[in-house]
């Protein structure tokens, strides 16, 4: 499969002339293949997918503690925990946090760690692109983050509603920071959707067609889709916000004759593909986990593919349900809230062939499958209250209530999280060689749920006894007092089974010091990213393979004989890749991304403190992109040939590659590139 | 394994595709997408300036106090003109002829510059004439609009012009004809946008 160069803006990039002087005199090209330096200068979209999911679980942490205290405010009434400004602050920081730092990372960690592996590919299709994105995403989220320190966080809730988030109600810099940080955050998921739907449609492995490409990556796919066209709609969203606040510009200056439901409808149309583009990565997640765990081939594949397509188109049509009570007339209510009921259907279709999937297979209850029974029940139970949110007249009494709290964390908790957890569980072995522990896992899985649904349960009936949202605290006498409190004891619950996963990550590590590798395939799994070996080796596939079906992996694992019985002709070892392919020319790791996405922040906090810091930031970000585009996508200064160019070798050539014993790691070697 | 033979990759350095799924080749699939992201932005933009190109508040200057729609054309013209020469740069390129690719490189470069500075004198007339960034609704709305189109241009203008230094140093070989093709996509598209803008703003009263 092809590596191919990538360009940010599509310069040319020269002939990969040897370099004998580091691009613009101030880097030398980065060869290690171990240590820290080599994690920041990765193209690799294994590492990149793992440092994803490292940094979301750290801010997961950030987040959890947000939540925490949330929970400690509202224990009891009239509780003193937090002031009401400081209240504001944490339910914002927690919401965003969660949503763009966490879940969506998430999301990401497992695109770019299973897409290239699923299809086939040796990486996705813009290598160093790949890396500006994640970084772009950890210098997005802590600039975010910095608001703590530099005098308040954004205080106007997730969705930021203006004016309310305007200068006159918000006049700390906050929300400023919240503007450029997700600004930031959407540079990466743009750049990333671009990225992963070039690798999707092109660098598929021969014989793959669209329909047999696991569901994973189907859905994925979808996830990226959706952010490509609605990132750029809150970006807007944010620039006119910023101009606002840092520029007085009057986008939502009532007093001036602006328009109040411009954000809301700007935001929704952004938001509502948001959360569906937070929930396919783990719809995904559980489509592999299904069928591993059951036995059985995905009932339905089609159906599963094509209610994840119809999802993300009717995604984009369902955004004004989040307004209904902003009195914007029936004949708009009455369409949305149509459209909202239909979008219930493909996710139903999804429920019942997960259920199918299951029916009448030879269940395994391992850990991964325990959290993907959970993804199935649970969001089942937050899809059904957000049916109830259609019906107009229902939702006008239900908005803002912890009735909503508790749908949204049904579907995102109950549903991406523990989606994303069964991933976990199930990738691991693939990623690091050993298996995450069952006795502890299983622990994990119960008390998370067990705290999830104390905490978020007893919210739907606070919500209909009328607990508002986002209200710092509450009186004696009105009813609130115990379910409030079940639901702190509840999310304490869910923190003691995060510390669980942690500990648990710990101590499979160190136990896997002592133990036999895990092979190939630990779970009899059934696409191609399991004919690998665990750990995934660095070129990921010796030999790209051919792929006549869905479940190719599981195909040549399994076949019938003369009497029509599957039986299995042969085991996962006998297929599995060695892993010591030779003559794979992987592309070459680069500062650059990381210098070009460090210009960010300094540019963020710059419009916000000082413009002389946003010239240096651009500076730096000018460097960063000439840096870039100067510097060859792959150097062939690693294997001795210096730089020599093999212009004439056609591209689909075999070129016999000796196999050099003195090489210290197969991808230091090269092969000619035409 | 003393010798293993394994396929050579196949690395498309040439920018044709060859061994892509579909045969099209990363870079320029990877444009389109871009700029299929690119048409929600501009209709974010474009929908927010139609909602309040009405909305001229207490100064009471619209858009038809000010603008100076002969003189629009005319830059208009000029930046579509641009699209010619661009065309006239791809086809250069694939003949193998870098002489006239850096020429038409630097033509539409210019004209695309022409296009901005008559936006600079746009923007500085209208602010004269008492229509600043924060004066009304309309007017915040327009020249965000206006301003981000320019910023597109501009940034194209800066991808032709490094195409043309690449070239003059000689690191524009024909196989990289592509390259010049890519950065033409994003030109049309950017002309393409201007059309409508042109259009929705200026023209339709």
């Amino acid at each position: 499969m092809a590596i191919t160069e990538d360009r940010p803006l599509a310069l040319p990039v020269g002939e990969p002339a040897p370099l004998t002087e580091p691009p613009l005199g101030v880097f030398r090209r980065p060869t290690t293949a171990t240590g820290w330096r080599s994690w920041l200068t990765t193209v690799d979209h294994k590492r990149i997918g793992i440092m994803y999911g490292a940094a979301a679980i750290v801010f997961l942490i950030v987040g959890g503690v947000a939540g925490l205290f949330i929970r400690l405010q509202l224990a009891v009434p009239d509780g003193t925990v937090l002031s009401a400004d400081m209240y504001n602050q944490v339910f914002t920081m927690h919401g965003t946090v969660m949503i763009f730092l966490v879940v969506m990372p998430i999301g990401a960690a497992f695109s770019n760690y299973l897409i290239p592996l699923q299809i086939g590919a040796r990486d996705v299709a813009f290598p160093r692109l790949n890396a500006f994105s994640f970084w772009c995403f950890l210098g997005g989220g802590i600039f975010l983050n910095s608001s703590w320190f530099l005098g308040g966080a954004p205080d106007g809730g997730w969705f930021n509603y203006a004016p309310n988030s305007g200068v006159v109600f918000s006049p700390t810099n906050g929300i400023d920071f919240w503007n450029l940080g997700i600004i930031i955050t959407g540079i990466a998921s743009l750049v990333g959707a671009v990225n992963l739907i070039t690798t999707v449609v092109n660098m598929r492995a021969p014989g793959m067609s669209l329909m047999k490409m696991p569901v994973f990556t189907w859905m994925a796919l979808v996830t990226q889709f959706l952010l490509l066209f609605a990132v750029p709609v809150l970006t807007v969203a944010q620039v006119l916000l910023m101009m606002d606040r840092l520029y007085d510009a009057n986008f939502f200056n009532v007093d001036a004759g602006a328009d109040p439901l411009l954000w809301q409808h700007l935001f929704w149309i952004f938001g509502h593909p948001e959360v569906y583009l937070m929930i396919l990565p783990a719809f995904g997640i559980v489509s592999e986990i299904l069928p591993t765990f059951s036995r059985k081939p995905i009932f339905g594949y089609p159906f599963i593919v094509f209610s994840g397509v119809a999802i993300g188109f009717m995604g984009f049509g369902v955004w004004a349900h989040h307004m209904f009570a902003t009195g914007m007339g029936p004949l708009s209510v009455a369409a949305f809230s149509l459209a909202t009921m239909f979008i219930a259907v493909p996710t139903g279709v999804k429920i019942l062939n997960w259920t199918a999937t299951m029916w009448g297979g030879k269940l395994r209850f391992d850990t991964p499958m325990l959290f993907a029974i959970g993804l199935v029940t649970m969001f089942t139970i937050g899809g059904l209250s957000g049916v109830t949110h259609a019906i107009a007249p229902a939702d006008t009494q239900q908005t803002d209530t912890y009735y909503i709290v508790a749908h949204f964390h049904y579907v995102l908790f109950g549903g991406a999280f523990f989606g994303f957890m069964g991933g976990f569980y199930f990738w691991w072995p693939k990623v690091f060689g050993h298996t995450l522990g069952e006795r502890l896992g299983k622990w994990n899985f119960w008390t998370l749920l067990l705290g999830f649904n104390l905490t978020f349960g007893p919210m739907h009936i606070l919500g209909l006894q009328g607990m508002s949202r986002r209200i710092y605290t509450y009186s004696d006498g009105y009813g609130f007092n115990l379910w409030n409190f079940v639901a702190t004891i509840g999310a304490f619950i869910i923190a003691f089974s995060v510390l669980l996963f942690v500990i648990n990550i710990i101590a499979s590590h160190r136990r896997a010091k002592h133990e036999p590798p895990v092979g190939p395939d630990p779970w009899d799994a059934r696409s191609l990213e399991w004919m690998l070996q665990s750990p995934t080796p660095a070129h990921n596939f010796d030999e790209v393979p051919t792929v006549t079906q869905l479940d190719e992996f599981w195909h040549r694992k399994y076949a019938e004989d003369d009497h029509g019985v599957v039986r299995r002709v042969a085991t996962a070892d006998e297929i599995a890749q060695p892993g010591d392919g030779t003559g794979v020319h992987l592309p070459s790791p680069s500062y650059w991304p990381l210098v070009t996405c460090i210009a960010l922040p300094i540019i963020a906090w710059g419009l916000i403190f000082s413009l002389w810091l946003a010239l240096i930031g651009g500076a730096v970000l000018v460097t960063g992109i000439y840096g870039w585009v100067m510097e060859p996508p792959d150097d062939l200064d690693g294997g001795g040939i210096g730089g020599h160019h093999h212009a004439d070798d056609g591209p689909a050539e075999r070129t016999e590659v000796p196999a050099d014993a003195d090489a210290p790691a197969v991808e230091q070697e090269v092969a000619p590139v035409g | 394994m003393a010798e293993v033979t394994i396929p050579a990759p196949v690395v498309t350095h040439d920018g044709h595709g060859h061994g892509t799924t579909t045969g099209v080749s990363n870079p320029k699939l990877g444009m389109w997408v871009f700029l299929g992201s690119e048409c929600m932005l501009f209709g974010g933009l474009i929908s927010t300036y139609l909602l309040y190109k009405d909305r001229i508040g207490d100064a009471g200057i619209a858009g038809r106090d000010v603008f100076d729609i002969p003189f629009t054309s005319v830059s208009s013209f000029v930046l579509l003109m641009s699209s010619l020469t661009m065309v006239l740069a791809v086809s250069a390129i694939g003949r193998g002829d870098h002489r006239r690719t850096r020429t038409w490189l630097l033509a539409t470069a210019m004209l695309g510059g022409v296009f901005i500075a008559g936006q600079l004198y746009e923007f500085t007339a209208f602010y004269r004439e008492g229509l600043g960034f924060t004066t009304s609704l309309f007017s915040s709305a327009f020249f965000t609009l206006t301003g981000f189109h320019g910023v597109h241009v501009t940034v194209g203008i800066v991808m032709l012009l490094s195409l043309y230094t690449l070239s003059l140093k000689g690191r524009l070989p024909t196989e990289r004809a592509e390259s010049v093709e890519i950065v033409g996509l994003y030109w049309h598209f950017v002309d393409i946008v201007w059309i409508l803008i042109f259009t929705l703003v200026y023209l339709i009263p």
